[in-house]
């Protein structure tokens, strides 16, 4: 039960909105209930429509709109490269390519330790600093500019170790 | 040129609290709270000229008189949800000097008389809604943000709010639906926020560029704001660089400032010394400016200039297209993003971006015959004026431009 686990976590959000905007907490929830396993459970959405009083397939529809909320396990990381128009102009297809040979993927797939997931995302707001990418894990979301094949594999290597 | 938004390339540390108060920050807040009726605020800002920088250029300060004084409590929204294809100012602005973007959303939310104001920031920025966060909560520390402010009966309190990866949402009413909890897809309008907005009530939602003025029209009046840019847009403008330049990055310019100037001053002039082909002044939404004429590169970017070369200045995210860029390549880019965004709501952009991906694709892979481009430009155009919101009409700006403005890239893609 995420108000269980996170009881402080689940106060504070619902606190931001009105009485009136009790569903507001929504997004925010989902976050958090992502956060631990990177996918979001059955058994947490029930949970978050229990919490704010909406049917389980009114969180699944929120759930399945957005980019950011996973429904499977993949894995820990995933590197969300950004192979949007700007960026393509800057050389994102050929980064993306050679990262993918480099890590013995496609994109879309995971590593076969389970470490790391490559997929290939729509603009994320950093065309001046291509290529870039987007890591989403346990921590949450960081940006990674300005990148060469070479600087990401070496943050692999870091993730590896941390993971290991 | 000094800054009046990157204030932070001028002044280091601009974005700690104490830095910005020493350089005149939060004084006009205060001054407007504790000696300014709210429309006295709202006339400052309507004779400043502003207008919002999100794309639309609407006048800011009649937006914020039309919020509907019989209905209440007001709800301020800041659209942090930046998403466009080529647009990354608000990013830098919130990264380098929070303080003046939330010290403008605090401004605002006093004059239309909201007690909250919800920041909505697209997913990905998730550091720097926690760092937004942390500068909220300082201002709360030192009575800038709480109830009954500076000893008035004033309240206002700010929260952020994390969106998770839709481009759909910078829609002000798709923002509000997923602000809501649900999912992000458009309103039918009218009625518009200002009437019903966030939980029904009237809401007043800008761009985080806008907001972020707001402070500096207050302190230095609005005669002062338009000594800068051009009589129908005065001010500035943050211009997102990208594409095939040198140096790609924001450059904070007066309105009316040329491409030339940007390219080729600001911005080191286009890669490999080659020429430009094609210019996209709103980002992926664009209309393809043909710059087959070196003297294009003279017009001012302001609204008005822009749309005489059959485009859009919109959120002012110009990408740079050079000549070894072949445009069926690049409308297939552009017509997947929208696509891949499309809410599904309404059937002529869930269905149009669906067939127009498919024959880009199929042009771009060398698999299409001549029929195909001309069914292409029968389905943007069939698409137009029959969206529910701007999304739909955005994906066919590319295609259609293209299409009437490079036909030879599309026919020797054919014909290949």
């Amino acid at each position: 039960m995420l108000s269980k686990k996170y009881p402080k976590e689940v106060k504070q959000i619902l606190s931001k909105y009105p009485p009136e905007g009790k569903r507001s907490a929504m997004m925010p929830l989902l976050f958090l209930a992502q956060r631990e396993e990177g996918y979001i459970s059955k058994a947490a959405m029930q949970d978050i429509a229990g919490l704010l009083n909406v049917t389980e397939t009114e969180v699944a529809g929120v759930v399945g709109f957005y980019t950011l909320y996973h429904e499977e396990k993949e894995g820990k990381y995933r590197i969300q490269v950004c192979a949007d128009l700007p960026c393509a102009l800057r050389g994102a297809e050929g980064f993306v390519k050679n990262l993918c040979d480099n890590l013995g993927v496609k994109v879309g797939e995971t590593t076969e330790d389970g470490l790391l997931t490559i997929e290939a995302v729509m603009c994320l707001a950093a065309c001046d600093k291509a290529p870039m990418f987007q890591t989403q894990g346990p921590e949450g979301i960081k940006y990674h500019e300005n990148m060469t094949v070479e600087k990401t594999m070496e943050l692999v290597e870091e993730l590896r170790k941390s993971a290991a | 040129m000094t800054h009046i938004l990157l204030r932070h390339r001028e002044i280091p540390e601009i974005n700690q609290l104490s830095v910005y108060q020493k350089n005149g920050g939060l004084a006009a807040f205060k001054n407007a709270v504790t000696t300014m009726k709210t429309t006295e605020v709202i006339d400052v800002v309507k004779n400043s000229g502003l207008r919002g920088r999100g794309g639309a250029g609407f006048p800011t300060g009649m937006k914020w008189s039309f919020a509907d004084n019989k209905n209440w409590p007001h709800y301020v929204v800041a659209n942090a949800d930046e998403s466009e294809p080529g647009t990354f100012k608000d990013r830098e602005i919130m990264e380098g000097n929070p303080l003046q973007f939330l010290e403008g959303v605090m401004i605002g939310s006093y004059a239309v008389g909201a007690n909250a104001a919800y920041i909505y920031l697209r997913g990905e920025f998730w550091e720097i809604a926690e760092s937004l966060d942390a500068k909220i909560a300082e201002l709360e520390e030192a009575g800038y943000l709480g109830d009954k402010l500076f000893g008035t009966e004033y309240s206002l309190r700010l929260y952020t709010h994390l969106g998770a990866g839709a481009y759909i949402c910078g829609e002000e009413s798709a923002l509000l639906e997923s602000l809501e909890g649900k999912r992000g897809q458009p309103r039918v309008r009218p009625p518009f926020p200002p009437s019903v907005g966030l939980y029904d009530k009237p809401t007043i939602i800008n761009n985080v560029e806008t907001f972020t003025n707001v402070p500096m029209i207050m302190t230095n009046g609005a005669d002062w704001y338009k000594t800068m840019g051009t009589t129908d847009a005065p001010g500035v403008k943050i211009f997102s660089l990208s594409g095939r330049v040198r140096k790609p990055g924001n450059y904070e310019l007066p309105l009316g400032t040329t491409f030339r100037d940007l390219i080729y001053t600001h911005g080191g002039g286009v890669q490999d010394s080659r020429k430009v082909r094609a210019i996209m002044p709103a980002g992926a939404s664009s209309s393809l400016i043909l710059v087959d004429d070196d003297k294009i590169l003279d017009t001012p970017m302001d609204y008005l200039e822009v749309r005489k070369l059959k485009s859009e200045l919109g959120s002012a995210s110009v990408i740079i297209v050079d000549d070894s860029v072949s445009m069926d390549w690049l409308i297939n880019k552009t017509v997947h993003f929208f696509k891949h965004e499309s809410c599904g709501k309404c059937t002529p952009c869930r269905e149009g971006t669906y067939w127009m991906a498919r024959l880009t694709e199929r042009i771009h892979d060398g698999r299409a015959v001549k029929a195909d481009v001309d069914l292409l430009l029968n389905v943007a155009k069939q698409m137009q004026g029959k969206c529910l919101c701007a999304l739909g009409e955005f994906s066919t700006m590319a295609v259609v431009s293209s299409l009437e403005r490079f036909r030879e890239d599309f026919d020797n893609a054919v014909k290949a």
